[in-house]
């Protein structure tokens, strides 16, 4: 049987604001144990939360930027559950007027075999506000588990899209064009080791050709890209080889072990979930006005769809090229940058995307981070189109400029990487290699192509690596003639 | 204390007559002497409220007084106070020092009224005798053999015996009302959202409002302008502009229409309160009021939909006491689900369980429309009906309560019949409307008969106006009960 | 309706309110009077009626996203039953 993978995912993303949703405490990852945790946070006796505008400006862009709706007026309710890090044994959060519902995101999937790539259009049921809970630290304490309410109460804009994904790829360019566009818009830091962004991915099969979905499963808590990768894979297979069995799904709540690259049943017993959600009486309807709305629309940022669209038609790269260079807001902003400086988009593209990118990766270094600024690298790449370079020597100039040994003209002045415009001197250089190299030169004449590509290596070696290659063709050709 | 009006108490501290210290310590006095019989309070500690005290005259020295700096309150023990066991009645934190004031709590602090202590109260405020606190039920200083009601109980039981001049109270179904109204005192519940709710230990959230409890209207009205105030750290509290409530006190009655339920004098009444109602009627008619009938048809649903929408809200409220980051932890468990388990089992008393399980219930999957949207439907009505009645009269009155006090254990084994006490003071809470309890007489067993009063939205001034012209010509206020050791 | 003893325990399960046998019988009788007194509710036609939540007609009003607490839990773990390294102790989680 053939069988059809359908994957909807759940991203919880912490908001980058200063306090958290309901207190004024701050949000800052790896603070002390309880040090972050205000009278509120912990739920005191008696104590009552206050919305943060700036946690609903965060939900506002983010359903701006996926031409969601934004409901007018949008309300908080109560998720009745006991669990030592939820301190109010209930976590606010929106269920039946969530502030954002729709939208859609356009995502890129990289086909494994034709190297081609795909796109697709995900959408997206809605995107809620809630407050996270706070950390269950399980190294041994007696025997005990330790509770730090830091994280308790910190905002999260909770992502859910359709069941709309059909395999572990697609989830996981779904799963980075958001982070993409969380990050672009400025609402979430994208940190993904300190839990910023975190994926849950409910799973099922089905026969290839029926209509109503499988049971699904929810793999929880995924927090790299891999991850959700490998654990989408090895569900599907396990599901796929369940069925086969002759055996039945149940509808579960599963962690994936990255050790074993396995995903199992959560230990904890649930008592079949009733979290007895009702509108939160110590919280009013929330209620967004046009004015603010057009304030958050006016302020978003170029979005990385229309982005990628422009560099295609101003600078002509390629759609996977467009995609790949609007990966972030830096990134992006880079590649202008040296598009602008050099006036050749698509050499800039491949400069952004080949050497630069290489080198960061070596040097495990950001965008940001980058030793080499976009001016630096724009002003390199006109020196390979004005012909004071050739590409070979263009590398050792942006070695140079790694290594901040200076601007790009005073590094090709101080280690004499001007390419040879002398023609005097290049046809000295042509007529000593002739000269040494009769059996070429008789190979060559007697109809050997080869030859000719064996004498351009001399020339281009005597003169060390300074002769324009297409000159040298020319000069040599000339001679042989 | 010859004359303990709060203005009076304010006036001899102002002219040096007395200091703070000395009248905090003739209430704390009577305390040690009464409290053994009456149980009003949980928690008295002499050196913090003399120390608040020895504050307030300083305060006085440097010519730095407010309207009532000096004259000491009894706080109820829901409000949470920095340093002060606060125990909300319960054994769940029979242990709970307080780390921060409630905002009602600091407003008094400003203000310079020392605090005598934390009173009793029916746990969480579950309750409408006070038989339901962990520290022993209070007795009535009209009879120890009978409640005071509850929730405030401890508070009107102590303003009742002049332990306090004043004391705070809250009221989520008539917790404020009722017991100022079994105790022969004055209550008032303001319209919600006009005194923070920040470090009041919440019961039923949409519901609960703290409000003032003294001998008399002035003495309420005084407090209130203490009490009411914005509060951000309050969703839920109203940025309106600060008001007298003094203001309108001698202003006279005439002109005044004043509504009467039908309903609120029907069956299930009793003929004593009755009475004694109508006469307090016939006072204000020759005050210059005027009165119309009036029908809040949906008031008889009050009761269902009250024990759907405070138990559910109260259900979730009381979760977070789960034995963790303070109060009551069970000394022995296997787990932690055990842990939890047990800690509320013997945490709680049985109303608190009792209404954390109906919360539970009509909050749980396939019930909740059924029970918690038709609650919240019928309150708009019943509110409605409200709005509709205020279209035709100023003020609404009728009986407190159905009856006076009854024995302690006459009815703490029939919750249905404990909750019919709330029968008339319900409607206001889900209206989110202002109501208020004075005293309009006694029954033939000598305990105190209750009158209430309910207002528009804002309209606490006019109430307690009327208020204030009843208690001029009338003295049932004025009255305390004798013969107490 | 009425509740049954299950459901008493189903419900105390979900309150995390350890309830034997015989209490859960008890209470069963306790709650059913209740229920009997809510009753009166479901006879009322509500059809149009928008549920009211709170008792004043206003929206949420929003705090600026400031941080304003500052570390208070060294008071805040004086009260707590148990706690080691800042942390809360609770017995073990298993996930």
């Amino acid at each position: 049987m053939k069988w059809e993978t359908v994957i909807g995912l759940e991203v919880h993303t912490q908001l980058a604001t200063r306090s958290k949703i309901f207190s004024g405490s701050s949000t800052a990852f790896g603070a002390a144990p309880n040090t972050q945790a205000s009278a509120v946070d912990i739920a005191l006796p008696g104590v009552l939360p206050v919305l943060n505008k700036g946690a609903v400006e965060c939900a506002i862009k983010f359903g701006l930027a996926i031409g969601a709706t934004l409901n007018r007026v949008n309300v908080f309710d109560r998720k009745n559950y006991f669990y030592p890090d939820l301190p109010k044994g209930y976590q606010i959060s929106q269920l039946a007027k969530p502030i954002v519902e729709g939208g859609a995101l356009k995502i890129v999937v990289p086909s494994t075999d034709s190297g081609q790539s795909e796109d697709k259009v995900v959408h997206l049921t809605r995107a809620h506000l809630e407050e996270d809970a706070g950390k269950s630290l399980h190294e041994d304490f007696h025997g005990m588990t330790g509770i730090d309410l830091n994280r308790a109460g910190t905002p999260l804009l909770e992502i859910v899209s359709e069941p709309e994904m059909r395999s572990s790829a697609e989830a996981v360019a779904y799963a980075r064009a958001l982070h993409t566009l969380v990050t672009w818009i400025g609402i979430c830091d994208g940190n993904m080791q300190e839990g910023s962004f975190r994926v849950d991915a409910n799973v099922s099969v089905r026969p290839v050709g029926q209509a109503e979905f499988g049971t699904r499963r929810e793999i929880k808590n995924l927090n790299s890209f891999k991850f959700l990768q490998q654990a989408i894979d090895y569900e599907v297979h396990w599901q796929i080889e369940t069925l086969e069995d002759g055996g039945r799904i149940e509808q579960a709540t599963v962690l994936f072990d990255p050790d074993t690259g396995e995903t199992r049943m959560m230990r904890s017993k649930e008592d079949a979930h009733d979290y007895r959600y009702f509108p939160d009486p110590d919280l009013l309807p929330v209620k967004l006005d046009e004015p603010w709305i057009e304030a958050v629309r006016a302020a978003l940022p170029e979005l990385p769809a229309a982005m990628q669209a422009r560099f295609q038609n101003d600078y002509g790269v390629s759609v996977y090229d467009a995609t790949v260079l609007t990966g972030s807001r830096a990134l992006a902003d880079y590649f202008e940058g040296v598009a602008r400086a050099c006036g050749q988009g698509k050499l800039a593209a491949n400069w952004v995307m080949g050497e630069l990118s290489a080198a960061l990766n070596k040097a495990e270094l950001d965008i940001a981070q980058s030793p080499v600024s976009a001016t630096q690298l724009g002003t390199l790449i006109a020196r390979i189109q004005d012909g004071t370079l050739s590409g070979k020597l263009a590398k050792q100039v942006f070695e140079g400029l790694w290594e901040g040994a200076g601007e790009v003209d005073a590094i090709i002045e101080a280690r004499g990487l001007k390419q040879m415009s002398d023609t005097g001197e290049l046809e000295k250089i042509v007529d000593e290699v002739l000269a040494a190299n009769p059996k070429s030169v008789e190979e060559f004449r007697a109809g050997k192509e080869k030859a000719f590509n064996a004498l351009v290596g001399q020339v281009m070696k005597a003169s060390r690596g300074k002769a324009n290659p297409a000159q040298v063709n020319e000069l040599l050709k000339a001679r042989l003639q | 204390m010859s004359d303990a009006r709060l203005s009076a108490l304010a006036a001899q501290l102002a002219a040096r007559q007395v200091s703070s210290r000395e009248l905090a310590q003739q209430y704390l006095d009577r305390i040690a002497t009464l409290n053994p019989t009456i149980n009003a309070f949980i928690t008295v500690d002499a050196d913090k409220t003399l120390a608040e005290a020895a504050a307030a005259d300083a305060l006085i020295a440097a010519g730095n007084a407010g309207p009532l700096t000096g004259v000491p309150i009894a706080h109820k023990d829901i409000f949470c106070t920095d340093g002060w066991l606060t125990t909300c009645g319960s054994k769940m934190l029979h242990n709970f020092i307080a780390p921060y004031d409630a905002h009602v709590i600091q407003r008094f602090k400003a203000a310079g009224m020392p605090s005598l202590g934390k009173t009793n109260m029916d746990e969480f405020a579950m309750g409408s005798s006070n038989e339901t606190s962990h520290f022993g039920p209070v007795k009535n200083p009209w009879n120890p053999a009978y409640v005071p009601g509850g929730s405030s109980g401890g508070a009107a039981a102590c303003v009742a015996a002049r332990m306090a001049p004043a004391a705070t109270g809250t009221d989520t179904g008539g917790s404020i009302r009722q017991p100022a109204a079994l105790c022969g005192i004055t209550g008032l519940k303001p319209t919600y959202g006009l005194v923070s709710r920040y470090g009041m230990i919440a019961f039923a959230s949409s519901l609960d409002q703290a409000g003032p409890m003294a001998p008399s209207a002035e003495d309420c009205a005084l407090l209130l302008n203490v009490m009411t105030g914005f509060d951000p750290k309050d969703s839920t509290s109203l940025d309106r502009e600060k008001e007298d409530y003094t203001r309108s006190l001698d202003q006279p009655l005439t002109g005044l229409r004043v509504g009467l339920p039908k309903e609120f004098f029907a069956e299930g009444l009793n003929n004593e309160v009755a009475a004694a109602v109508e006469t307090a009627v016939a006072e204000l008619k020759k005050l210059g009021a005027t009165t119309v009938e009036i029908s809040l048809a949906n008031s008889k649903l009050a009761i269902p939909v009250y024990y759907v929408l405070a138990p559910a809200e109260a259900s979730s409220n009381l979760s977070r006491f789960d034995g963790v980051r303070y109060g009551y932890r069970a000394p022995d468990y296997a787990s932690l689900d055990d842990m939890y388990c047990k800690t509320r089992a013997q945490g709680f008393g049985a109303e608190v369980k009792r209404r954390i399980l109906i919360g539970a219930y009509v909050l749980s999957h396939g019930y909740y429309d059924a029970y918690y949207l038709q609650a919240q439907k019928i309150r708009r009505l019943i509110a409605d009906d409200f709005n509709e009645a205020f279209k035709t009269c100023d003020v609404i009155l009728g009986p407190t309560a159905p009856g006076t006090a009854f024995k302690l254990g006459e009815k703490s084994d029939d919750p249905v019949e404990m909750y019919l006490n709330d029968l008339y003071t319900i409607p206001a809470n889900l209206a989110g409307l202002p109501g208020m309890s004075l005293p309009c007489g006694f029954d033939a067993k000598g305990l105190p008969i209750g009158l209430q009063l309910v207002g528009d939205y804002f309209s606490e001034a006019k109430m307690l106006n009327v208020a204030h012209q009843y208690q001029r010509v009338t003295d049932w206020h004025i009255r305390a009960p004798e013969g107490l050791k | 309706m009425s509740l049954s003893p299950d459901d008493v325990k189903r419900i105390a399960r979900l309150a995390r309110i350890e309830t034997s046998d015989a209490e859960a019988q008890a209470t069963q009788a306790q709650l059913n009077t209740i229920f009997d007194l809510i009753a009166a509710m479901q006879a009322v036609d509500t059809r149009g009626i928008a549920p009211m939540a709170h008792a004043q007609e206003v929206f949420q009003r929003l705090r600026d996203d400031a941080v304003t607490e500052t570390d208070r839990h060294a008071a805040f773990q004086a009260v707590a039953p148990a706690v080691e390294n800042g942390l809360y102790l609770v017995p073990k989680v298993i996930e």
